[in-house]
């Protein structure tokens, strides 16, 4: 590239076209002209009045009583010590961990070993990954339809195949609603992690496996050796998405069990919404939502730490 | 592959189901051939409403879409070849409002939006559902822009190009698969959204149809055909765009962990 940029440059510096120079930031860089921060201001406005704006006000109406009509009337902590005190609240932060832990345990190994076959260069892979892919199209609401359909007891799949799924209500028990809700969350989000892992596959260096292969490792030390510890920032930004994602989940719970039986499955997202829009308190509503907050936060700023995403600036900026 | 059959046999069985009649469907069970094919279900589907469904998703998609466009492809420039350190604060805001899940400032939303006036309106649904898109839009647009080299830079500066100048000739045309894999991303998620139309809105005037999908299973949760054929129409458009910009989606997707 340095042939292109070393034409031009050593002609003899004009004196200073006038307009030119008046638009010029010349801090450095050869008189490179550089947008200011104005370029970043309409976006920026807008996500901190839509996202950032929320995000603090969440933390205000948590501190009073709001039944969604009228005015948020101050109410102290009380909103927080019925939390502290409340069975379901305690129970869905379990549920919650739960079926994220699940989540992890059940996508990770899957969506590792698929997306590092799928990047290599069998026949048929195109196909393969094709079909593979069309969960992700669906939208959750969209899979937890059809999934519901798909295991009615009394019309579904479990009818037919009793011999399976014994009585076929699998969403009567808390075992099997925790089961249906990780299976199906697993179909949903593996071929996205799996994308994912196949990416990461993809940029490690060939010559490692073939400076292993020269040193006679076979096809499992390569992966153990090389594949897994250089997919590692891809493993972290993998498992955090599957984090936040299990910590939020929500149209399945809604429409899969309704957060039942009982609050057998009543994790802590679906129990913000019915606190909040089934039984109109916003207050109470608010505060579990600032405890999600801070839980994600906490997840996502130790992955930002961990992944290098804050330094991918200063490995790219060349200027 | 076993996760292959676990994937493939329910989209089969999907489709299968949408093309018989309830009767048989009822009696024969979901796994079975139907007797006869039919396409009834589908028209149903659009003689219950879905018609408007489709066309209010289709104006919150186009919007988000556009208001993406409008507002990232700057920001994104600004992140990577501005010198000011605030702008490295603001990518760093964006950064963590990845984090964020929309259903943690579901209930300030609807506080906003209803004291905005905006409740029920599909505004109020476009407005949020852009909002919460500019995060990992961002993150792909910059990394596309940061693949420009810094000599391209350096001939329009010495042609005495203004910042505006660089954006349309330079940056614009270098980041065209970043910027598709935006226009995707964007769509993808104001189609298939969820929470926010089911928080903010209410008649069937702005119902979009993630909602009437829902609507439909808790009102006629058996007629299973009607049903499915309900979840195919809601994905065709997005096969569509998914079959016109693959790899654009893909490549974005790879991008997220290949770093």
């Amino acid at each position: 590239m340095t042939s292109i940029s070393a034409a031009p440059a050593p002609a003899p510096a004009p004196p200073a076209p006038a307009a030119a120079a008046g638009r010029r930031r010349a801090r450095g860089g050869a008189g490179v002209t550089r947008p200011g921060l104005a370029w970043a201001a309409p976006a920026t406005a807008f996500f901190a009045l839509f996202a950032i704006v929320p995000l603090v006000l969440v933390a205000v109406l948590s501190f009073t009583t709001w039944n969604g009509i009228g005015s948020p009337q101050p109410a102290g902590l009380a909103n927080w010590t019925a939390l502290w005190h409340d069975p379901v609240m305690i129970k869905s932060l379990w549920l919650s961990a739960l079926l994220t832990t699940l989540g992890v345990v059940v996508q990770t190994p899957i969506s590792l070993l698929l997306g590092v076959w799928a990047a290599g260069h069998q026949r048929n892979r195109a196909i393969l990954s094709a079909i593979y892919f069309v969960p992700l199209l669906l939208s959750a609401t969209a899979v937890s339809v059809l999934w519901r359909a798909l295991l009615d007891p009394n019309f579904g799949i479990p009818a037919q195949a009793s011999w399976l799924f014994g009585d076929g209500n699998l969403l009567g028990s808390q075992a099997g609603s925790i089961g249906v809700l990780a299976f199906v969350g697993a179909w949903q989000w593996t071929p996205l992690h799996t994308l994912i892992y196949q990416g990461g596959a993809r940029a490690v260096p060939q010559v490692l496996y073939q400076a292993a292969a020269i040193d006679g490792a076979g096809r499992v030390r390569q992966f153990f050796h090389i594949t897994l510890p250089q997919l590692r920032n891809t493993i972290i930004t993998s498992m955090v998405l599957m984090v936040v994602g299990g910590l939020t989940t929500f149209d399945t719970v809604l429409i899969l069990t309704q957060g039942g039986p009982g609050t057998d499955t009543t994790i802590s997202a679906y129990y913000m919404y019915q606190q909040g829009f089934k039984s109109f308190d916003f207050g109470g509503a608010s505060a579990v939502a600032l405890v999600l907050v801070v839980v994600a936060t906490v997840i996502s700023l130790a992955v930002v730490r961990l992944s290098g995403y804050d330094r991918m600036r200063s490995t790219v900026e060349g200027l | 592959m076993v996760w292959l059959l676990l994937v493939g046999v329910p989209l089969y069985v999907l489709l299968l189901t949408t093309l018989r009649t309830q009767s048989d469907y009822a009696n024969a069970g979901p796994l079975s051939f139907p007797s006869h094919l039919t396409l009834q279900n589908y028209l149903d589907a659009f003689s219950g409403g879905f018609g408007q469904d489709f066309v209010n998703t289709l104006v919150v998609t186009a919007s988000v879409v556009a208001l993406v466009l409008l507002l990232v492809p700057p920001l994104a420039y600004a992140i990577v070849r501005s010198r000011s350190r605030a702008t490295g604060t603001v990518f760093r805001t964006f950064l963590l409002g990845l984090a964020v899940p929309a259903q943690a400032v579901i209930v300030p939303m609807f506080y906003v939006i209803s004291k905005a006036g905006l409740y029920d309106n599909l505004l109020g649904v476009i407005l949020p559902t852009a909002a919460f898109s500019l995060p990992i839009c961002t993150l792909v647009l910059t990394g596309a822009m940061r693949d420009i080299t810094p000599e391209l830079y350096e001939a329009m500066a010495v042609d005495g190009a203004s910042p505006w100048r660089v954006f349309w000739q330079l940056v614009l045309p270098l980041s065209r698969s970043g910027l598709s894999t935006v226009v995707v991303f964007s769509a993808l998620q104001a189609w298939n959204g969820f929470l926010f139309p089911l928080v903010l809105t209410q008649s069937d005037s702005t119902k979009v149809i993630t909602l009437g999908l829902y609507n439909f299973q808790t009102e006629h949760g058996v007629d299973a055909p009607g049903l499915l054929s309900a979840v195919v129409l809601s994905m065709l458009p997005v096969l569509v765009v998914y079959l016109f910009a693959r790899r654009a989606l893909i490549q974005g997707l790879m991008g997220v962990g290949g770093k």
